[in-house]
């Protein structure tokens, strides 16, 4: 378990490495010049030369990206901005904030986002998927297998707004969504989430309720399944104690797959409810071309990812006993 | 024996294809698998009828000019802004329903005043376009890629897995929004206004990019598991070239998955197109698009929700279409999947 959970983790570094030099390469090797939108409209090249020196963008590309890299764990010292400690990514060429404080604050957004979306996804979709395959080929089945195809097809900046006419303008369900801290007012921070995750699981539910339904019918012909059955277990029992375990399997494997799309259909659900989350910085910071923003956005989102799916794989060795970590 | 024994053995299954009335006589027809699959897939109403939709609105993109010239608008005119008494002082439609009328029948875009109807008819022309050649692209490439490390193995195939495994493991929305500004900052001088075509074509690269890494994988392990198989030690033990192996023996056993594929990817790139155009940094004013409607949409729901309307409900006709499409497809190329 330890020695598994330490190669997978410098395996993350090293995938973490490969991420970030090749967007510094990308962002800062382009002939976009950050250092002459700072310097402004009428911009005399000695000007120039002395922002892109304290830019620290006169010394060779690997240079600055090694202390791009040192900044992260020592902090660095940065002549246009100040002192940055560590973890330091830099300072927003837009907003002279600090990176790594802006992504800190909008941190909690996402992440709410992101974890109660991914429990109703999994909730709504492992139950519809199992009431599917409890009824195969009946009514119920029939509705759940259609409804699916539907839910698939939608796109979250269609159905939110709609939902949002209907139940906050028009009928005045639930609250206008917003991000309330969970530490504050938990019951606020729900309500307020609500229709954000609802929104943000539709388009995958369908997807695992399909999963769910077709895990289930292959389960239930297994051959340990007919065993229990011969064995007089009643029809609950081998679906609930049985089948069930081995249908989670690959529900949990697609699921870490699916994480990194979740998180950038968070990216979408919070521009649709203008939410102040991750998504919402990376788009402005697109926006005003701020690279030390954009760089510092794809690594934590990319770490982010890396870091679940080394959870993802220690729950499969929970549920899954023939699964060892080693 | 180019095509596998497994399709030798589905004729042989299909006792509904081989029992067909004009085949009763005496006379026993001979079949390719591709009119078998046709035959199939002919008989699938849903399959057809979606089809029929699909194609629809291809037409509809392809001949955007046509029916926005008979419709006698364009997408680009400020209708509600040069007549008086279409829009109100706020910019939002005074007709009910988003303005709709004999006139503009989709009504009017709140704030402009541009017509709905050959916007959007011209939207879907930019977005499906992109997404046609995004599938055409991610599609070669992933073919390439995957059966050349399927085939060599070894050096190749860790270096191109590699390169896969980092590709699958990006959170792909946020590089698409991230890479794009990059890729057009390479091809644009800064002090130059982005040119349209520019757009475009940056906005198929980034999805390329970030796209054939899925359909690599996929070949790259079909090309593994067919690479042992008895029919292609045949054709290397009688001194086939690496070209005719590759061509003439995998190939033609990889059609269908390349084509499932495909019909699963296109969907997906209109949507992640559209995405784009939604979140601010795809297609720019005033070259018309799907997935910018969405944005004017979110912006003027709480006062005008029928704009909204329009964009959606057709794009979701066409991924339901589309999907069902796809579903079909891979039922008549391989019927022993049951759904």
């Amino acid at each position: 378990m330890t020695s598994f959970l330490v190669r997978r983790i410098l395996g993350a570094l090293m995938i973490l490495l490969i991420i970030s030099a090749v967007t510094f390469y990308l962002f800062y090797a382009v002939p976009r010049d950050p250092a002459r939108a700072f310097c402004g409209k009428i911009c005399p090249p000695e000007t120039l030369q002395l922002v892109r020196h304290n830019l620290g963008m006169d010394e060779p590309l690997f240079v600055q990206y090694w202390h791009w890299l040192v900044g992260i764990f020592a902090g660095r010292e940065l002549v246009q901005f100040g002192d940055c400690p560590a973890p330091c990514l830099g300072y927003s060429f837009a907003t002279q904030e600090p990176v790594f404080g802006a992504i800190v604050d909008r941190f909690p957004v996402t992440l709410s986002l992101t974890f109660g979306a991914s429990i109703v996804i999994l909730a709504f979709g492992i139950i519809t998927g199992m009431i599917a395959a409890w009824k195969v080929g009946q009514p119920l089945d029939k509705i759940a297998s259609a409804s699916s195809v539907i839910g698939a097809s939608l796109q979250i900046y269609f159905v939110g707004p709609l939902l949002a006419f209907y139940l906050v303008d028009t009928m005045q369900l639930i609250p206008r969504p917003s991000y309330v801290p969970v530490t504050e007012d938990p019951v606020g921070w729900f309500t307020h989430l609500l229709l954000p995750w609802v929104v943000l699981s539709i388009i995958f539910t369908a997807n695992y309720t399909r999963m769910t339904r077709s895990q289930m019918v292959e389960q239930l012909a297994e051959d340990y399944v007919r065993t229990a059955r011969a064995k007089g277990m009643s029809n609950r029992a081998v679906f609930f104690r049985f089948a069930w375990r081995g249908a989670m399997i690959p529900i949990v494997t697609i699921f870490g797959v699916d994480l990194a799309t979740l998180l950038g259909g968070a990216i979408i659900t919070e521009q649709t409810f203008t939410l102040h989350g991750i998504g919402e910085l990376a788009v402005r910071a697109v926006q005003n071309n701020d690279l030390p923003m954009l760089l510092g956005v794809t690594i934590v989102g990319a770490a982010m990812i890396v870091i679940l799916n080394i959870v993802v794989d220690v729950l499969y060795a929970f549920i899954d006993p023939r699964v060892r970590l080693t | 024996m180019t095509f596998p024994p497994s399709t030798a053995t589905d004729a042989a299954a299909e006792p509904a294809d081989t029992a067909d009335p004009a085949a009763s006589g005496p006379a026993v027809v001979g079949r390719s698998p591709g009119q078998l699959m046709w035959r199939r897939f002919r008989r699938d109403r849903t399959g057809v009828g979606s089809a029929i939709v699909v194609l629809a609105f291809f037409l509809i993109a392809l001949l955007a000019p046509v029916i926005a010239s008979l419709y006698g608008k364009d997408p680009y005119t400020t209708y509600g802004q040069n007549q008086p008494g279409l829009l109100n002082q706020f910019g939002y439609p005074i007709a009910p329903n988003g303005g709709i009328s004999g006139d503009f029948w989709f009504g009017l875009e709140p704030g402009l005043g541009r017509d709905v109807f050959t916007q959007l008819v011209y939207g879907i022309r930019t977005s499906l376009s992109i997404a046609v050649i995004v599938t055409v692209l991610t599609t070669v490439i992933g073919v390439v890629m995957g059966v050349t490390s399927g085939y060599l193995g070894g050096r190749t195939d860790y270096v191109i897995g590699r390169v896969i495994d980092t590709l699958l493991a990006f959170p792909s929305q946020l590089f698409l929004i991230v890479f794009l500004p990059v890729v057009e900052a390479a091809l644009v001088l800064p002090e130059e206004e982005t040119p349209v075509w520019l757009r475009y074509v940056s906005i198929c690269v980034v999805l390329t990019v970030l796209g054939w890494a899925t359909i690599a994988r996929l070949l790259r392990a079909q090309v593994l598991s067919l690479r042992a198989r008895e029919f292609v030690e045949a054709a290397r033990v009688t001194g086939a070239s690496p070209a005719r192996v590759i061509f003439k023996e995998l190939l033609p056993n990889l059609w269908t998955p390349i084509i499932i594929q495909a019909t699963l990817a296109l969907p997906l790139y209109v949507g992640a197109e559209a995405g784009l155009g939604f979140l601010g940094v795809g297609m720019t004013e005033p070259t018309p698009d799907w997935g910018r409607m969405f944005q004017v949409g979110v912006n003027v729901y709480h006062s005008d929700v029928t704009y909204l309307l329009f964009p959606g409900v057709s794009m979701l006709i066409f991924v339901v279409a589309f999907n069902l499409l796809g579903d079909s497809i891979r039922d008549a190329f391989d019927p022993r999947t049951k759904r």
